[in-house]
């Protein structure tokens, strides 16, 4: 058989694509494929949807089944349809599933502890916190540095945030 | 609506004038956001997405500041909307006739928030070359903003909540756009982007997931949105990138010192053809106009200007020439009318 993409060598690659259940094949010569491999840096053939279903969608056991049926009760969404699509309904869906979610968030993400910004009326008292244990890190890197000009205005910071966390929290 | 007149215009952070401009051509700043007890725009009805439509465009930030012109998406043509794609505007699931979703773009089309995309909003700041901190300042303060009228889906475990749990956190995509002819010239390319890969950021093509790489474009970005400060994840593509386009110019020194004839023939071959070609592909255009662009950047072509180049790079595409030269998708003459453009343009530069 020769390479479906040169047409002109022997094919000896062949590539299998499973994707949501649809399967596609594709012959090629080892030229092509290895060129083609350059290609699938961008291709959406493997885009995270199609990885996550295939993770969330390993085998068919009975507690898969089960899984699938488990419902949002904010949204209506069931998990099924989250596996399939990568897509969740609504923000509740984060704790209604929590328990399935968290391990497939920290697959993805690699950490399930958001230490970014925080919006500043909904974020509360956690701006002031995040800020203070930031504060609290470059301390000890000043003070491991022997800089204790500096440390001394860090410090002064900290008593300054300390003492409003604690009045907010009256 | 007709958005006919803006069209054709090209923004300044196209045209490529920035830091780094020889090998980074732009960079965005993306941040994802959500409305509090809203259902995400996949699940919420008709109704709703219009709520939550007029909701972000009645904030003060949209009302008064950025001077941001509303374009409803269901109600442009589809060759306003494949412009908007090509412009890197906006994303082709986003025009995928979901009711209700629209654009906020500001004259310069350096702001461009997205309504009732996968998200309900999400914030895009644009900018030529090299400039991801003052991309993030801008973007970080219309969030603030925003903020001030609208109640955000947030949790102090997960962040920002996205419909996507490869959003969560801080729902912030930041991407460089680089140009990296010679990486890809010399067969360096595919090892390189597979030590990026190795340092969270993932590699596209030029128009984002999925894409193909075209004209030697990469576009890369960070991976993970959640466990990383904002300031972390910009650092790490920032370095990253320095690395790249350090990479990026040693081969091409290389490249002169040790290959010039062959080298510089390539290049003023390529020239040589968009110089006078009376048909042209656009993957063929895409590629000599990278090598010719090159060719500027190395000091070996100095009659033409860069800006042109990164022009062309998007005026050549499909809706774009369709809609100077008015003709039907599908016609023979997207070809011939590539050609012609870029003969005009090239020879009005030179």
């Amino acid at each position: 058989m020769l390479c479906q993409n040169c047409e002109q060598n022997e094919a000896n690659v062949h590539i299998t694509r499973i994707i949501n259940g649809e399967k596609t094949e594709v012959f090629l010569c080892e030229e092509c494929a290895e060129e083609k491999g350059q290609f699938s840096l961008e291709s959406e053939a493997f885009s995270f949807q199609n990885l996550l279903s295939g993770i969330l969608n390993p085998d068919v056991s009975s507690s898969v089944s089960r899984e699938a049926a488990l419902k949002c009760e904010n949204c209506g969404l069931k998990y099924g349809e989250f596996s399939e699509t990568g897509i969740l309904g609504c923000a509740e869906c984060y704790d209604q599933f929590s328990e399935r979610l968290e391990p497939l968030i920290k697959r993805i993400q690699g950490s399930s502890q958001h230490e970014g910004k925080v919006p500043k009326r909904k974020g509360g008292d956690l701006r002031l916190r995040n800020e203070l244990n930031h504060l609290r890190e470059e301390l000890d890197q000043v003070i491991a540095e022997e800089n204790f000009e500096k440390a001394a205005e860090l410090r002064d910071q900290i008593y300054e945030l300390e003492d409003r966390l604690g009045s907010e929290q009256k | 609506m007709n958005i006919g007149d803006q069209n054709l215009k090209l923004s300044q952070w196209i045209s490529g004038e920035g830091p780094q401009q020889d090998i980074v051509l732009s960079n965005r700043i993306r941040l994802a956001r959500n409305l509090e007890k809203t259902a995400f725009p996949g699940r919420a009805g008709r109704e709703e997405l219009s709520k939550i439509s007029k909701k972000i465009r009645e904030t003060k930030e949209v009302e008064n500041k950025n001077n941001l012109k509303y374009i409803e998406v269901n109600n442009i043509s589809p060759v306003e909307r494949k412009i908007l794609v090509e412009k890197n505007l906006t994303s082709p699931f986003h025009l995928q006739n979901h009711p209700e979703a629209g654009l906020l773009i500001n004259e310069e089309e350096n702001i461009c928030i997205m309504i009732n995309e996968e998200d309900h909003i999400r914030i895009q700041v644009l900018t030529a070359g090299f400039q991801l901190n003052s991309s993030w300042e801008k973007a970080d303060k219309i969030d603030d903003n925003l903020e001030k009228d609208l109640d955000f889906a947030f949790s102090k475990k997960l962040g920002y909540l996205s419909a996507c749990p490869t959003n969560l956190g801080t729902g912030l995509r930041a991407s460089v756009m680089v140009h990296l002819p010679a990486l890809n010239f010399t067969n360096n390319i595919n090892q390189l982007l597979g030590a990026v890969s190795q340092l969270g950021l993932v590699v596209r093509g030029i128009y984002g997931e999925g894409s193909e790489s075209a004209g030697n474009i990469y576009q890369i970005s960070n991976q993970v949105t959640l466990g990383n400060s904002e300031q972390d994840i910009i650092d790490n593509l920032k370095d990253v990138t320095l690395q790249i386009i350090e990479e990026e110019r040693n081969t091409r020194k290389r490249l002169l010192s040790e290959r010039k004839n062959y080298v510089t023939d390539r290049i003023m071959r390529a020239y040589g053809i968009l110089r006078y070609a009376r048909k042209i592909s656009g993957e063929e255009a895409m590629e000599l106009i990278s090598q010719v662009k090159m060719g500027i950047d190395m000091g070996v072509i100095d009659s033409l200007d860069t800006k042109m180049l990164s022009e062309l790079m998007i005026l050549i595409r499909p809706a774009h020439l369709q809609k100077r030269f008015a003709f039907e998708p599908g016609e023979q003459k997207e070809e011939i009318k590539r050609a012609s453009l870029i003969r005009e343009r090239m020879k009005q530069s030179s």
